[in-house]
């Protein structure tokens, strides 16, 4: 059974978005995601001061397997990213929510949620694929 | 739903990911493929790779019929037990499938083909057979375990069966032994020392769950394919195939030239494409930039293309990518080229396979 916290927001491509409060959200891959994927061996990110739409591909995590993309979840500017991934990628693995966040967007629009999934509406998403 | 090992519920009881590969449902890992991979080479793994397929050709004919179908020649098994590395051609020289052919006494061999050909290999083998005093049988009944490492061998010493532990102990390097219905071979796909083991479908479970209770980790697909990449080891489908000769699959070594009589299937279109000046190279990758290679990435040298990767990923034992790579002449003499990932020219460095073998790293990093 994958982790699915209750205090975020999702999106279909299987990233997280948590609502920072100040006009930032930050951003990572679920811990379904990380499941599927397998043991994660590289994070290119995205740089810092790069504006991207919702769902423009900004940054690609590649495991054993495969390169995946990741997608912005909401419009923004990244403000932040967790370069500690560069030399242990594997921290996606292992803490996909906490020590494994990938990057921070500070938001164009007002609404942190715009055009996400809920936490059920994501656990919907993980059912319909297994 | 894919075909099923006898070990097929022992891997789902140990939470393996199942994966569709040549036919079968097979384990692609465990939980981590690294941590399977250092297993192997820092200790010992075990493989379930029952899906690959042993044939038995017997009869007056199968040496001859053998030195026809196989471009390395079974006349160099001079004693039974030991055991050669071919690829099978068709009459235009690609490579319909590679195998390893233990000889077990005169008149009986055993070709072991991929899973994903073997329906395709034994029509190929039966439709050539015809001139020929042989039976092909697939050994349906065997299942097929590997267990590789370090210390596979001596943790596997005491579930052998006593009527072949010792000779099986006292193997050398690509030799094998038989008995009790068992083939014991000192071969493997993961550059470490170790067994592969054919054995009675019915006893797979006891030689898995004893290995496994000895402290041997359970190794899926996954750590295979990374383990014979750092072995520079070539997969079929992925680094030659029907539209590849084993020339330019630096499968060369491979070819039995000698005696010049020896009219092999795919000889003659070999032998017109043995000269040709502009023959690919098959050279080994270790990309110096950042990123992880790929098959199909092109290969750059300057600006042209240079040729392709056809196998490439994160080797763990070097914590680096490395790939094998199917380049032009003077990409390989050059001795850095780049590859482009993403639309960015990475630089690669071109060595010589392995990168790894018995658990050291072989070039510098």
């Amino acid at each position: 059974m994958s982790n699915i916290p209750a205090d975020l927001n999702y999106t279909e491509s299987h990233e997280w978005v948590r609502d920072n409060g100040d006009g930032t959200v930050t951003v990572g891959i679920t811990d379904h995601a990380q499941e599927a994927l397998g043991d994660l061996v590289f994070v290119e990110l995205p740089e810092v001061g790069k504006s991207f739409a919702a769902k423009d591909a900004c940054a690609v995590v590649e495991s054993v397997k495969a390169a995946s993309d990741i997608y912005a979840p909401v419009a923004g500017e990244v403000v932040a990213v967790n370069d500690a991934l560069d030399d242990a990628p594997e921290t996606l693995n292992a803490d996909p929510y906490g020590e494994g966040w990938i990057f921070q967007l500070k938001l164009v629009g007002d609404d942190p949620a715009a055009g996400l999934l809920d936490p059920d509406a994501y656990q919907r998403v993980v059912d319909d694929e297994a | 739903m894919g075909s099923r090992t006898p070990l097929y519920d022992a891997h789902v009881a140990l939470g393996a990911k199942i994966v569709p590969f040549g036919g079968w449902d097979m384990p692609l890992h465990y939980g981590s493929q690294l941590d399977e991979h250092h297993a192997v080479r820092r200790h010992a793994g075990v493989f379930d790779v029952s899906h690959m397929q042993p044939v038995d050709v017997t009869g007056a004919a199968a040496k001859p019929y053998l030195q026809y179908l196989l471009a390395n020649d079974v006349n160099k098994l001079q004693a039974p037990g030991r055991a050669l590395y071919s690829c099978m051609l068709n009459e235009h020289a690609g490579v319909v499938d590679d195998l390893i052919c233990y000889y077990l006494e005169p008149g009986r061999y055993r070709p072991v083909v991929n899973a994903a050909t073997a329906d395709k290999d034994l029509a190929w083998m039966h439709d050539k057979a015809s001139k020929f005093d042989v039976s092909i049988k697939r050994r349906d009944d065997l299942a097929m375990l590997a267990v590789q490492g370090p210390a596979a061998r001596s943790l596997a010493e005491p579930l052998l069966p006593a009527a072949v532990r010792a000779a099986a102990m006292a193997l050398t390097p690509f030799h094998a032994a038989e008995g009790d219905g068992w083939l014991i071979g000192r071969t493997g796909y993961t550059g470490e020392d170790g067994f592969e083991i054919m054995l009675p479908a019915a006893q797979a479970g006891m030689l898995w769950q004893g290995l496994l209770d000895a402290g041997v980790a359970p190794c899926g697909l996954g750590a295979r394919d990374t383990l014979r990449l750092e072995a520079g080891m070539n997969l079929y489908g992925q680094d030659m195939d029907e539209a590849t000769d084993p020339l330019a699959a630096g499968l060369g070594w491979t070819i039995a030239w000698q005696p010049p009589e020896r009219n092999f299937l795919g000889r003659k279109a070999l032998q017109a494409r043995r000269d040709a000046p502009d023959l690919p190279h098959c050279v080994g990758l270790l990309l110096e930039g950042r990123g992880v290679l790929r098959a199909h990435q092109q290969v750059l040298l300057g600006d042209s293309p240079a040729g392709e990767v056809t196998s490439g990923g994160f080797a763990p034992t070097l914590e680096r990518s490395i790939a094998l790579a199917r380049v032009t002449p003077a990409a390989a003499a050059a001795g850095h080229v780049a590859v482009d990932i993403r639309g960015k020219p990475i630089p690669a460095r071109v060595v010589k396979p392995p990168f790894v073998r018995n658990g050291q790293p072989k070039l510098e990093l």
